[in-house]
């Protein structure tokens, strides 16, 4: 019926998407078999559209992966692919921990307060992110709060500023509200008579647990453990704010190649096998897990 | 079920786990003292100290122009984007569209932010505000998409044909009936697209110019330099701005909803 109408309407913002969203990607990738003429644009080799396909043929016989190679060829660069990947997925895992009994615990309360609840969790993602991770810097620094409680209770100090328990820690609490959100909408709406079932069956509250709720809520795992996991790979404020120099994550290398280094190839090199790592689990999580946090 | 002990203590230690770090961020923004871990008494003097820092002030004006400018342009799209995905059907480009939509909601910020850079240094554009804004409505777009979706997917459709059975031409019909009810929504998506603007930090970095510093871009200058109050109190007037517009916004969508 109307249906041809509406679709209309996917024209100017799928135009906008593919211009500002995907067409950058190309450019990107482009970068990165370039080799840096002079570290500024423009890079060898260029398109020269008025030749006609030999001009393409040149532009491809150009390209090369030569800052690939030079990026593998540095132990840098493999540590904090790996270490990112590290991160990200021991923070993930923490964050399941921490956020799936905060979850469960909103589903058992009354449903007015169940609401007040959940916004209680969302309202800290609504403040900006740079200033909840700033925020821990006057706590974790040596002569910051966390210090000073322990000193008042006569324990000795620690140094947690600058070291990565620091990043896993910032990590946790900035995307908290991202892992809680899809458990709580998959955990509410879960039947109760579920598990009333099997407790009258005689199972112990652990095993009607393990074998009937959780079961249940493992699409709310997937969606908040990729919603987490991916941006948390590249994540770049929470490593540079709390990791000092010694956390190398991905996100970071990304900035410094572009910012300090100037080495535009080498940073949209870096970009594309951060991107590599992430395809799988960004294809994942538009598959299935996309629609539970709806 | 009534909760147990152990829910109570998860959910309780959660909220503290979230709100410990914002409530000493805003105590410490009304110490009069330098230091973060001395209170040496109650004091408005960081925000006096704000009035008269022009920078900070300047980036403040930035933001929020940037912010107006991308939330409303990405609520628009993302309205027209949730329209067609929620009641277009199958149509081609369909999966590319979600897909796209998706892929920026997860996208890493620094992948976003160089490739946004990389397309407007291929175009020849200077970069500046509007270059910003252009970033930021490509990064907030998806998140308007999916709250606005949510929202007509629970529409009930039948009320805007019964307004074109009535003789209203389809775009009427829409405007009269079906926006109204999906108001709440919108204005929902455009204060989420309005407070990621306000928020970030990576995409700008990368789209910027000069002239065109924004808050975060501000703050994260002076917060490499270390702790200071003046951003404490910064930070509290941003905290205070945003919670009074979202607790705003749900107490509307609340009343709307009954």
């Amino acid at each position: 019926m109307k249906r041809d109408r509406s679709r209309l309407a996917a024209l100017l913002p799928g135009l906008w998407l593919a211009i500002f969203f995907a067409f950058p990607f190309l450019l990107v990738l482009k970068l990165s078999l370039s080799d840096s003429a002079l570290a500024m644009p423009p890079y060898t080799p260029q398109l020269d559209w008025n030749r006609g396909l030999a001009g393409v043929q040149d532009f491809i016989a150009g390209l090369d992966f030569e800052t690939y190679a030079r990026l593998t060829a540095d132990r840098l660069y493999l540590d904090a692919y790996v270490s990112s990947l590290r991160i990200a997925g021991t923070a993930t895992l923490i964050l399941l921990l921490v956020g799936y009994p905060i979850a469960y615990g909103i589903t058992r309360c009354p449903p007015r307060l169940r609401q007040m609840l959940v916004m209680a969790v969302i309202l800290p993602f609504w403040t900006s992110f740079l200033i909840r991770i700033y925020a821990w810097i006057a706590i974790l620094k040596p002569a910051g709060l966390l210090n000073a409680a322990l000193g008042g209770l006569g324990l000795p100090p620690v140094n947690l500023l600058n070291s990565e328990a620091a990043v896993l820690l910032g990590l946790v609490y900035a995307y908290l509200p991202f892992m809680v959100l899809p458990l709580y909408a998959v955990l509410e709406r879960q039947d109760p008579r579920l598990v009333e079932a099997a407790r009258d069956l005689g199972s112990s509250p652990i095993r009607a647990f393990w074998t009937v709720t959780f079961p249940l809520s493992v699409p709310g795992v997937a969606a908040g453990a990729l919603l987490c996991f991916i941006p948390m790979a590249g994540e770049f404020v929470v490593p540079d704010l709390l990791g000092g120099s010694e956390t190398l994550m991905l996100g970071r290398v990304i900035w410094t190649e572009f910012f300090a280094n100037r080495d535009w190839p080498a940073a949209s090199a870096v970009a594309v096998a951060l991107l590599g790592a992430l395809v799988i689990p960004i294809l994942l999580f538009e598959r299935q897990p996309g629609k539970v946090i709806r | 079920m009534r909760p147990s002990a152990f829910n109570i203590a998860a959910v309780v230690l959660g909220l503290v786990f979230l709100y410990t770090p914002i409530a000493l961020l805003i105590l410490y923004s009304f110490n009069d003292g330098r230091l973060v871990t001395v209170w040496s008494g109650f004091s408005l003097r960081w925000y006096r100290a704000l009035l008269h820092d022009r920078q900070m002030l300047e980036a403040v004006w930035t933001t929020v122009r940037v912010g107006v400018l991308s939330a409303t342009f990405s609520t628009v799209l993302g309205t027209l984007a949730a329209v067609a995905l929620v009641r277009g059907g199958r149509f081609r480009g369909r999966t590319g569209v979600a897909g796209m939509v998706y892929a920026t909601l997860v996208m890493p910020e620094v992948i976003l932010g160089l490739s946004l850079l990389l397309l407007f240094v291929a175009a020849g554009v200077a970069r500046g505000f509007w270059t910003v804004t252009l970033a930021h409505t490509t990064l907030t777009l998806a998140y308007a998409t999916v709250v606005v979706q949510a929202r007509l997917a629970s529409f009930d459709r039948s009320l805007e044909e019964a307004a074109q059975d009535l003789g209203a031409p389809p775009w009427k019909a829409f405007a009269t009936v079906t926006l109204p009810n999906i108001a709440p929504a919108v204005a929902a998506a455009w204060m989420l697209a309005f407070t990621l603007s306000l928020d970030d930090l990576v995409i700008a970095s990368f789209t910027s110019g000069p002239g065109a510093t924004t808050l975060p871009m501000r703050l994260y200058s002076q917060v490499r330099l270390g702790v200071n109050p003046e951003i404490n109190a910064v930070s509290t007037l941003l905290i205070g701005l945003v919670a009074t517009g979202v607790i705003g916004a749900y107490l509307i969508q609340q009343r709307r909803g009954r």
